[in-house]
């Protein structure tokens, strides 16, 4: 089962490298993880994807928790979860093409930053299995590359993790 | 005043009388503030043995222990210093040289990323890069290492950073926000935990080498005889209450003894305290969740659920928990219980060797009832391990080994630093033929320093346990177990100018010891062991 896990943690070098060699010696197994700065400069906030059954959620909290640079774990309840992932896909879009393409991006919410004779760059964000349906429509036109954030997360509700 | 020199304060701050290491370039700012301080520092010949005798320091006493080495080999020697103090929760602060900062990263001449090498064994690390941070990191290295789960915390410090000047102020007090160890326990839990043992009609308390960390010995053995438990130990655990008590049935595991491993396959209750239920202490942890309630005290919640599935965990500081059950516990017997497993604890014979060797198991016994009842006895890794852990009864004192990493060459060194934690203590060395070729060079550090260790080499020409454990699980392909081409241990010993002689019939056993407890100075003694002899 697919958990997220929302980590804080002091905003200096060497915390992700810390972080990361946690899941590889510890035998997690990790789809994504995004990080970035909060709206206090001395904390990012990690997001963290993982594939596994309770017994390594807990694990996987409780060895987080030993890192004296992690500040806070938070795994979000499946029914809470507000989650996002970026994408951005450069695809051959030859001219007759271009109008079956855009149809697309319009039915799926995404937005064209670029545009050539021959491709057009696409940028997408919403929630990852969105992210899958998408991908799935435009590959038949052919996937020059494509770039993805991980996903990033926020809990429903007032509510907020405390630093 | 230079960095170099607030380093030493640092040290002296925190009530830092010995340190151990090895210099080298780039940590020569330090040695230097370190020469003009009153701190007395052992040269060892090995960056992996101060790791050692720091380890060996910090256990006797409870509080970090300092180890120095250069930077690149000198700080990657002392991994697997790092890792075995990790591994037993000791508390350690390591300080390694590093290059110079603006070199850092170029791959230069002794450079080695010993931050993000540590990484895995380290309790939490600093790469010193303001050096007016100086104070504040060592404080808080220091409280790290010390508290909660101890364990070592590694500071790297460019040698450039080591000559900045800086204004020296040490922090009174800590803020770190992300670090909240836990104390005490949750008062519903203990009291849960306290019903629980009032029911159980075969309590068990399996005590682990937490016990020492919380200094918590006496709780232990308090509550064993109120409640009329009977104490089974891991080898972390051995001496937390005297080996000769009645309540202590021994040490549990793959290596331990029958009473104790009966004791925990036949309890309805067993608690936990300090011991991670480790894979060679308990092989099958599901049999004791399917068989026994299981209370867990430790102070490391991630220990809670790791290794076996908890019915009353209690997170925090031993002594304070075991406090705590004791103020709500009554008086409680367990005769019948109690004389079950004693009927297995049966008084040990030891046969008489023949052939020019003698009975090991009978010298760590004979050894045991002649130390004085303070001694500190440091058994190395292998089956010389595991003879003195069974037959080295402890009647007081302290017991000290390498559990978790199992690290070969570990005796010496570490008796090194307990004898100068503890100088009034005897302290005896127990190792291999093979594990004493691990750290031979360390009798120089024993002469320089005038350190009167007791020292007995289990020789018999092998590997022992590897030897044993080919024979029994590898078809008796025995290779590459053959110490031939080994020294004479007793010249070797002279060369030193040590004390020592050679034990190769068991009637010449007690006169050894008697010359080995006596001895004023380092003392060694070599027993001449069958390659056969057994572990268990």
């Amino acid at each position: 089962m697919k958990h997220t896990i929302s980590i804080l943690v002091e905003n200096h070098a060497g915390v992700l490298s810390r972080i990361s060699g946690l899941f590889s010696r510890r035998g997690f197994n990790i789809d994504s993880l995004a990080v970035g700065v909060t709206d206090d400069p001395s904390v990012s906030r990690v997001t963290l994807v993982a594939d596994g059954d309770d017994y390594m959620v807990e694990q996987l909290e409780k060895q987080l928790n030993k890192l004296v640079d992690v500040i806070r774990v938070r795994t979000i309840p499946q029914e809470e979860l507000i989650s996002r992932e970026l994408l951005l896909v450069k695809i051959n879009a030859p001219a007759e093409k271009r109008s079956e393409i855009m149809t697309i991006a319009e039915i799926t919410g995404a937005k064209v930053v670029d545009i050539t004779t021959s491709t057009i760059t696409l940028e997408i964000s919403d929630r990852t299995e969105k992210l899958a349906n998408f991908e799935a429509l435009i590959k038949p036109y052919g996937i020059k590359e494509m770039v993805r954030t991980g996903t990033i997360a926020l809990q429903r509700g007032a509510d907020a993790i405390k630093r | 005043m230079k960095a170099a020199q607030a380093m030493v304060k640092c040290l002296e701050q925190e009530g830092i009388k010995v340190v151990f290491g090895y210099p080298g370039a780039a940590i020569c700012p330090f040695y230097d503030a370190l020469s003009e301080s009153g701190i007395r520092h052992i040269l060892v010949r090995h960056e992996q043995n101060a790791g050692h005798a720091a380890n060996g320091y910090a256990r006797v006493t409870n509080r970090p222990a300092v180890c120095i080495a250069t930077s690149g080999p000198g700080a990657t020697n002392l991994i697997t210093a790092i890792a075995t103090a990790y591994m037993d929760s000791v508390p350690m602060v390591v300080i390694t040289g590093q290059v110079s900062s603006d070199q850092i990263g170029r791959d230069v001449f002794q450079e080695a990323d010993i931050t993000g090498a540590a990484e895995p064994f380290v309790k939490h690390s600093y790469l010193v890069k303001d050096a007016s941070a100086i104070p504040r990191i060592f404080k808080e290295a220091f409280y790290l290492a010390g508290t909660g789960r101890k364990g070592p915390v590694l500071i790297d410090v460019p040698v450039d950073i080591q000559n900045v000047d800086i204004d020296f102020d040490y922090p009174e007090s800590i803020e770190m926000r992300a670090y909240k160890p836990s104390s005490k326990g949750n008062a519903l839990q203990v009291k849960r935990a306290a019903e629980a043992v009032v029911s159980a009609k075969k309590p068990v308390i399996c005590a682990g080498g937490g016990v020492f960390s919380a200094n918590a010995c006496n709780e232990v053995l308090e509550l064993a005889v109120k409640a009329d438990i009977p104490v089974v130990t891991t080898m972390m655990g051995i001496s937390c209450i005297p080996g000769s008590h009645p309540l202590n049935m021994g040490m549990i595991g793959m290596h331990g003894v029958k009473s104790a491993n009966l004791a925990v396959n036949k309890c309805d209750l067993i608690i936990l305290i300090g011991a991670r239920v480790g894979d060679r202490a308990v092989r099958s942890p599901s049999f004791l969740e399917e068989n026994a309630k299981i209370i867990h005290i430790d102070i490391d919640p991630a220990e809670i659920g790791k290794n076996v599935k908890v019915d009353i965990p209690i997170v925090g500081d031993a002594k304070l928990i075991l406090n705590q059950m004791l103020e709500i516990l009554p008086e409680l017997r367990h005769g019948e219980w109690i004389s079950e497993l004693l009927s297995f604890k049966t008084a040990p014979s030891f046969e008489k060797r023949e052939g020019g060797v003698i009975n090991p198991k009978r010298f760590v016994s004979r050894l045991a009832e002649r130390m004085p009842d303070d001694t500190i006895c440091v058994a190395d890794v292998g089956q010389n391990q595991i003879w003195t852990c069974n037959f080295f009864c402890m009647k007081g004192g302290r017991f000290l080994t390498s559990g978790g990493m199992g690290t070969m060459g570990y005796s010496i060194p570490c008796a090194v630093g307990a004898k100068l934690a503890s100088p009034d203590t005897p302290v005896v060395a127990i190792c291999g033929d093979g594990s004493f070729q691990m750290q031979m060079m360390e009798l120089a550090t024993i002469c320089q320093h005038n350190i009167p260790l007791k020292i007995v080499i289990m020789a018999n020409n092998r590997l022992g346990m590897v030897h044993e454990l080919q024979k029994n699980l590898y078809g008796g392909n025995t290779t590459a177990v053959f110490l031939d081409g080994s020294p004479d241990f007793i010249k070797l010993a002279g060369a030193y100018g040590i004390e020592c002689e050679r034990v190769s019939s068991d009637d010449e056993i007690d006169g050894a010891i008697e010359r080995l407890v006596l001895a004023k100075g380092p003392y060694l003694v070599e027993c001449r062991v069958s390659p056969d002899e057994k572990t268990l």
